[in-house]
């Protein structure tokens, strides 16, 4: 499904350059639920910026269902992350200024065609799936670290991607929280949705199918 | 979509308050200065009543007359008999209208000594000027020139001799001669420069005919040439302008000199308003090689250049602050991006912001001047001064403020709209 061949990433800056990811090969299958792990600055978050094109490889060729895709421009792939694929970020990554419900409407209100009731009517569905029904009218302010995350889940859900990537989906939680966590990721690869995340809890690591360990932007097994 | 992004502005507007006030205040701070210059040079020189027909009018005011030698030279404003001569009947023209630059004269109410500015004019003055009639009529053409004593007032001057009565028929004493009221005028500002006036009397009601006479007089100063009145010629169209100027020239070679050897030569023109401000504002009243000059082109530079100068600050103003604005919300612009939004979805949805900010600065502005016109109008400040909302100048100050506000939210969104996602979710510099 997603197939990372010899990418790497390189930031640079006028003076310094730094190697994010070297030569990292890596298979995804459909419905696999995979870790990844590594120190601070190995390159876990490059990693799933690049397989969420969210970020371009420098080198190397990245591909999604067959289609090498790291060369599209920026309207396909945007379309691409609209409707295969649905990130949450360790700092949640919510719109302050909108309510829950509106925050968890967002993926959709870039797909063409899901009208004004249709969007409200799914992204209800998804805050009921995490257990949120209660909160829709609130503002993100006024949620707990754990009901942030599960709005985000929410909303990386909502548009029903058959992708989810998780960039320390518990790093910011207490373990009980994070354990609802990832009991909802757990259930989401259990109907199907192929699930990437990083994390730096072995524990949580273990629950997952495979891990891939990297270190200094390499990949180590 | 759209519904959305006026939700997300309005919500950013209220949470951002302070950021909104400067916003608001700057955008109606500019229009309401904006505004109020321009309602001053309307007032001055716009189509207001009586002068309402400005594009079709020319005005004779200055004459220059020299000799060969340039030993003499003698400007300023023309005699009744030069003008009467020179540029009544006019071929082309719809009418003339020759008239007195106005003075002060001394009227005395039962108790009180009133002080009015009074014009003498002929007949067609009523015709060629377009004055607001509150009751009565204007003297005609029959009584202008038999000298009839018959004198026609503005409102306040009704007010100041008869208070709230009718004074149509009434009379009133001004510099010791009786006058009879023909008509009541709504009033005519100060700026008005060439009908503004407190009462309105027949030129011929003057004590002496000497103003009719062409022929030399005694002493500086005093020629047959100059004294102090004015005309103005109304064209049929405002395309007959040109011809009508022509035409003045024309009667201009055909001037007599009844003593040559002080004067030989005379120089004058027709012009219209903005030309007759333009040389107040840039002429050089004795040089006789420029004397006919006319300056519209720097008297519009100055004034637009000026416009838009002081749009200029708030503008920067506006374009700073929507930088660090559309800077601070790079995580939000991140997650857009994230999850679907295309570069050019997120620079429309900041435009729907700017634009509503300042369509809302655009709505406070509009009230704020009604407010300072009305409020400029009353006080008086200007005599009989009645400012009015210039639309199309308020347009043209919201539409520079909208083309600023829409400028400065969209090139930083479109600057950060084109970062990787990755980048503006870390809070990416422009």
């Amino acid at each position: 499904m997603i197939k990372l061949e010899s990418v790497e990433k390189v930031y640079r800056t006028e003076k310094i350059e730094t190697l994010a990811l070297g030569n990292v090969n890596l298979e995804v299958e459909q419905g696999e639920f995979i870790s990844v792990m590594g120190p601070s600055g190995s390159g876990k978050s490059t990693l799933l910026n690049v397989i969420g094109l969210l970020d371009a490889p420098t080198e190397g060729a990245v591909s999604l269902n067959g289609r090498r895709i790291d060369s599209y421009a920026d309207r396909y792939l945007a379309r691409i992350r609209n409707e295969e694929i649905g990130f949450i970020f360790q700092t949640f990554h919510l719109i302050s200024d909108l309510s829950v419900v509106d925050n968890v409407e967002i993926p959709l209100l870039y797909r063409r065609g899901t009208s004004g009731k249709e969007r409200r009517k799914m992204a209800l569905e998804a805050l009921e799936r995490v257990g949120l029904s209660s909160r829709v009218h609130h503002f993100p302010s006024q949620l707990s670290g754990g009901q942030q995350q599960r709005v985000a889940i929410a909303r990386a859900v909502v548009g029903k991607p058959k992708i989810l990537l998780a960039d320390e989906p518990t790093g910011n939680l207490d373990s009980r929280m994070g354990d609802e966590i990832m009991g909802i990721l757990d259930d989401l690869n259990g109907e199907g949705t192929t699930v990437v995340m990083v994390t730096h809890d072995s524990r949580l690591a273990e629950r997952t199918g495979r891990t891939v360990r990297l270190f200094d932007g390499r990949q180590v097994d | 979509m759209l519904k959305n992004y006026v939700k997300i502005a309005f919500k950013v507007f209220l949470r951002r308050k302070f950021y909104t006030f400067i916003s608001l205040f700057g955008i109606s701070f500019t229009l309401v200065v904006l505004m109020v210059a321009a309602a001053l040079f309307d007032h001055f020189a716009g189509p207001y009543p009586p002068e309402t027909r400005t594009d079709r009018t020319l005005y004779v005011v200055e004459i220059l007359a020299t000799n060969q030698e340039g030993s003499q030279i003698n400007s300023g404003s023309p005699s009744y008999a030069f003008l009467d001569r020179y540029v009544r009947g006019l071929p082309g023209a719809e009418g003339v209208s020759v008239f007195s630059k106005g003075g002060v004269s001394v009227s005395y109410d039962d108790v009180e000594k009133i002080e009015s500015h009074v014009m003498l004019t002929d007949g067609s003055f009523w015709d060629v000027f377009a004055f607001d009639f509150l009751e009565g009529r204007p003297y005609t053409e029959q009584e202008a020139r038999e000298g009839s004593f018959v004198a026609v007032i503005n409102e306040a001057t009704r007010r100041k001799f008869f208070g709230e009565e009718s004074a149509v028929g009434k009379r009133i004493e001004v510099d010791g001669q009786n006058f009879r009221v023909s008509g009541v005028v709504a009033n005519v500002p100060i700026f008005r420069q060439k009908t503004f006036a407190d009462i309105w009397v027949p030129v011929s009601t003057s004590p002496s005919e000497a103003y009719r006479t062409y022929a030399p007089s005694e002493g500086y100063g005093s020629y047959t040439f100059r004294g102090n009145f004015q005309a103005a010629i109304l064209a049929w169209h405002s395309g007959d302008i040109p011809l009508l100027k022509e035409a003045f020239q024309t009667r201009l070679a055909q001037v007599e000199f009844p003593d040559p050897r002080r004067y030989d030569r005379i120089q004058a023109a027709a012009y219209t308003p903005l030309e007759e401000i333009s040389r107040q504002a840039y002429g050089e009243g004795f040089s006789t090689a420029a004397f006919t000059e006319v300056y519209v082109d720097d008297l519009l530079f100055t004034l637009i250049g000026s416009g838009l100068l002081f749009m200029l600050l708030p503008a920067l103003h506006l374009i700073n602050l929507n930088v660090s604005r559309i800077m601070e919300r790079a995580s939000e612009i991140g997650v857009r991006k994230t999850f679907g939004a295309s570069s050019r979805s997120l620079v429309g949805q900041f435009v729907v912001e700017n634009v509503l900010l300042t369509l809302m600065g655009g709505v406070v502005g509009f009230l704020l001047s009604f407010w300072v016109l009305f409020a400029l109008s009353h006080s008086q400040l200007i005599q009989y001064g009645q400012f009015h909302l210039n639309y199309r100048i308020f347009l043209f100050g919201l539409l520079v403020t909208l083309f600023f506000g829409v400028f400065s939210g969209v090139y930083p969104a479109w600057k950060m709209s084109r970062l990787h996602p990755a980048e503006a979710l870390r809070g990416g510099s422009l």
